[in-house]
């Protein structure tokens, strides 16, 4: 599926493995968390990028003995009223250092996508009949904030933002 | 939560009910497949008709102009439409109490 | 449109700057575009509905209703003209201030949306955020900065919790809708323990300004008196801890139940184990990056800087002469009246609860009268408060029998703030969808019933709410004597519950016995009020009568046989 970072369209190198398919030589795999827990020495001594995908009510503290060895971590949204995974997203970035990639998957709507970037989502899965355009405006619909953002400065600053010191 | 009369086979006769969709007043279908505002004009279906009824209330839905179709039970007094339900009867009148009523004033320039 | 000035100068409100009023303009232009779409038939119901909501855009029984945010219920003279603006411009010439300081107009129609949104842009106001699962309106305290007892300004802290739970990106899809209150007096008047989180601004003993919070409180289908599970963050660490506890809500609050979706749920579930996962989270988030600077608070503070005020003498001689001249005037004062911090001062409450009215409503004409008499008396504030009432802040005493006079004559002058016809009331199935029963015109009976002044003031301070469905917004849970509207086949009944409060021994009102009819539930509350004037000793209020003798007296009373 299509998958954007920064609103531009981004080649997807990873692949997703069923728990039960064999793992391709070489490629970068993504797989379920119970397979990266169930096979984590082999897993993590292939010489090729790893992604895993988290459950959204799973905490990302399961991933901790991993993460140093991850490149990506997908979250899910099952409906986009669903939140959790925004919490998810911070929690990586905050408070276990994360600097990979963090994708959203499932059911997002463009009106959220300047909301998962700044909570520390680095892309999103948008479904093949999606409206890129849409997704655009989405990113910029909303020129300020009013919150410190995980990702930085690189949005405009909000009224209390411009007088808080960066953590 | 109240809401709409729940989803069930009809056992009186019904009216159909929607909210305009441009200005969200209480809406009736009338007889010529219009609707009305004033429910003494809506067409009464028979029980056994209600789900074709609503079929219509919905078609106009996805039409556009109309929102919430739903099938209310009313008895008939003296040939006029009375819904069963107390919330039913204060949709067809408007709210119970003397609001401050005055028309809106014309466009400002 | 000429008749709104500039903001009054004294007002003590919080401006926006060119950033804000892009913002707004950039959401009322998106709004515009949606609802053209849906008109011409491009947008489903179904696709519509979530935008519309967003913008504070309900469908009701009889027609749309917009529901406008009024920031910690503060505003000013300027925009009150304005919201008169709009209820005579698209609404049938009034508003409805509700139990969160919002205004609701009830006859909106979807085309005329965005044009109010505009209007209510110009006076830097809108309806962001007043529906959804997301952190709505912040309320507060309604003498704020004005209150002889209060010890932190909570305006400043409402204010800033406003910026920060605007479209905040990690809390803007929670389990459920999210409710906060701040005050800054011992003396709660904000219903703090019966929101999601209740903060309450205080001072230790070095000075420094600190929070307790509390959690989990609510109304509703489960009512419950919130948790304290901090009695003093510091103020540089108010957004963190929020955070922190809005974190812990967002990830293991129930989605797959809207009637276990509330925090509250959550916290009695969990019990000592959800502030232990509050801390943890308090502990390893970057505090840095949510602090709060002084300097922060400082600009904040200084929208909030008190007017100029005269240097007076209380009680002047005036007004013990006009007290003493007209009864009236001095049940007024004595009702209506709130202690000031600068001597010489008063606070006044404008009761929207004349004999026989619709709790809440204001017209058009009453607005903006206030809104004058605000400029002319209490430097352009005016306060919303969350009983449904008016409030101008800061008026001299010796004004306040001209402002009295002015009051009067447009019928806003009734002398019966916090007494029995002080009643607090949803808008009932004679507007709301989802209302089982009617409230409104139950208020307006039993104000009718209990007009006599002189025996008002003889049963004194009395709560009556009363809400038309179980979502409580009438806040019945929390009254004296509470009333529950309910379906019984088709027809309306009334539960009473007794012995509420919101305040700060707040508690949840017991089930006194069966339901009464419509017809009927007036005469039980005044059986009720009977009993309790026939048990009560000197000074006791309603609720502690309640609990001193039980329900024993009030049930029999009730349902005795005659």
């Amino acid at each position: 599926m299509p998958l954007l970072e920064q609103g531009r369209l981004v080649a997807d190198a990873f692949v997703a493995i069923a728990d039960d398919a064999r793992l391709p030589d070489g490629a970068p795999a993504l797989v379920s968390l119970a397979r990266l827990q169930a096979e984590a020495t082999a897993l993590l001594a292939r010489n090729a990028q790893l992604g895993v995908l988290l459950p959204n009510d799973t905490d990302p503290s399961a991933l901790a003995p991993f993460l140093h060895r991850l490149s990506l971590v997908a979250l899910r949204f099952p409906k986009h009223r669903d939140g959790r995974a925004f919490t998810q997203a911070r929690a990586l970035r905050e408070h276990h250092g994360f600097a990979g990639e963090i994708r959203a998957t499932g059911h997002v709507l463009p009106d959220q996508h300047a909301f998962l970037l700044r909570c520390g989502f680095s892309t999103v899965e948008v479904a093949e009949s999606a409206d890129l355009a849409a997704w655009q405006r989405g990113l910029h619909a909303i020129p300020i904030a009013y919150q410190p953002a995980v990702a930085g400065d690189a949005t405009p600053l909000g009224l209390l933002r411009r007088h808080v010191a960066v953590g | 939560m109240s809401g709409p009369a729940k989803a069930r086979p009809a056992t009186q006769p019904v009216a159909i009910t929607a909210n305009d969709l441009a200005d969200g007043r209480v809406v009736w279908l009338a007889a010529d497949g219009g609707w009305t505002r004033n429910l003494a004009a809506a067409r009464i279906f028979a029980p056994e008709e209600a789900a074709h009824a609503l079929a219509q209330g919905q078609a106009a839905e996805r039409a556009r102009r109309v929102v919430g179709a739903y099938a209310v039970e009313v008895e008939l007094l003296a040939g006029v439409p009375r819904p069963l339900r107390f919330r039913e009867r204060l949709r067809a009148t408007g709210p119970s109490v003397d609001a401050i009523p005055r028309p809106a004033l014309p466009i400002a320039v | 449109m000429d008749q709104h000035a500039a903001i009054p100068p004294h007002a003590r409100t919080y401006r926006y700057d060119a950033v804000d009023r892009d913002f707004l303009a950039a959401r009322i232009a998106e709004f515009r575009d949606q609802v053209q779409r849906r008109l011409a038939g491009e947008l489903t119901e179904d696709e519509f509905k979530p935008l519309r909501l967003m913008n504070g855009l309900y469908l009701q029984l009889h027609a749309y209703m917009l529901r406008v945010a009024i920031p910690y219920g503060v505003l000013d003279s300027r925009q009150l003209r304005q919201l008169a603006f709009i209820a005579r411009r698209f609404d049938r010439g009034f508003g409805h201030f509700t139990t969160r300081q919002n205004i609701q107009f009830n006859w909106t129609k979807l085309e005329d949306a965005p044009d109010m949104l505009a209007a209510l842009a110009e006076v830097d106001m809108h309806a962001i955020q007043t529906s959804g699962n997301c952190i709505r309106n912040v309320t507060t305290d309604e003498f704020a900065g004005a209150a002889a007892d209060e010890l932190v300004d909570p305006r400043v802290y409402a204010e800033i919790l406003r910026q920060w739970s605007t479209l905040h990106p990690e809390f803007s899809y929670l389990p459920r809708k999210f409710k906060i209150a701040i005050t800054g007096a011992p003396h709660d008047r904000v219903a703090a323990k019966v929101h999601d989180i209740g903060v309450i601004a205080k001072r230790n003993a070095e000075g420094a300004i600190g929070f307790e919070v509390w959690v989990g409180g609510g109304l509703g289908r489960t009512p419950v008196v919130g948790t304290l599970i901090h009695d003093f963050v510091p103020e540089a660490e108010l957004l963190a801890y929020l955070e922190a506890v809005l974190r812990v809500y967002n990830v293991l609050g129930q989605r797959d139940n809207i009637y276990k979706a509330r925090i509250k749920i959550l916290v009695r579930d969990l019990g000592d184990e959800f502030r232990d996962l509050v801390e943890a989270e308090f502990a390893a988030m970057p505090r840095g990056r949510y602090r709060l600077d002084p300097e922060v608070v400082q600009a904040i503070a200084a929208h909030f800087a008190p007017p100029a005020f005269a240097t007076l003498v209380d009680d002047p001689p005036a007004l013990r002469r006009a007290r003493a001249e007209d009864r009236r005037f001095a049940a007024w004062c004595a009702t209506s009246t709130h202690p000031h911090r600068t001597p010489g001062y008063a606070s006044v409450v404008i009761s929207l609860k004349p004999i026989g009215g619709i709790p809440g409503d204001a017209s058009a004409e009453q607005m903006e009268a206030v809104a004058d008499l605000a400029d002319r008396f209490s430097f352009g504030e005016i306060r919303v408060s969350h009983v449904q009432n008016l409030v101008l802040p800061h008026v001299r005493q010796e004004d306040l029998p001209a402002l009295h006079a002015a009051l009067d004559a447009h019928g806003l002058a009734t002398p019966n703030v916090g007494l029995v016809t002080d009643i607090i009331a949803c808008p009932g199935m004679d507007y709301c969808a989802l209302a089982t029963a009617r409230s409104i015109p139950v208020a307006q009976r039993i104000s009718e019933r209990f007009a006599d002044l002189d025996r008002q003031l003889d049963i004194g301070t009395l709560h009556v709410n009363i809400s038309g469905c179980i979502n409580a917004c009438g806040h019945h849970h929390v009254g004296h004597i509470g009333l529950l509207g309910v379906d019984k086949r088709g027809e309306e009944v009334y539960q009473i519950t007794l012995g509420g409060s919101a305040t700060n021994d707040a508690a949840i009102g017991e089930l006194i016995g069966p339901a009464f009819s419509y017809d009927a539930v007036v005469d039980a509350v005044e059986t009720l009020v009977r009993t309790y004037v026939a048990h009560r000793t000197q000074g006791e209020l309603f609720k502690d009568t309640y609990r001193r003798i039980g329900p024993a007296p009030f049930k029999e009373a009730l349902y005795a046989p005659a």
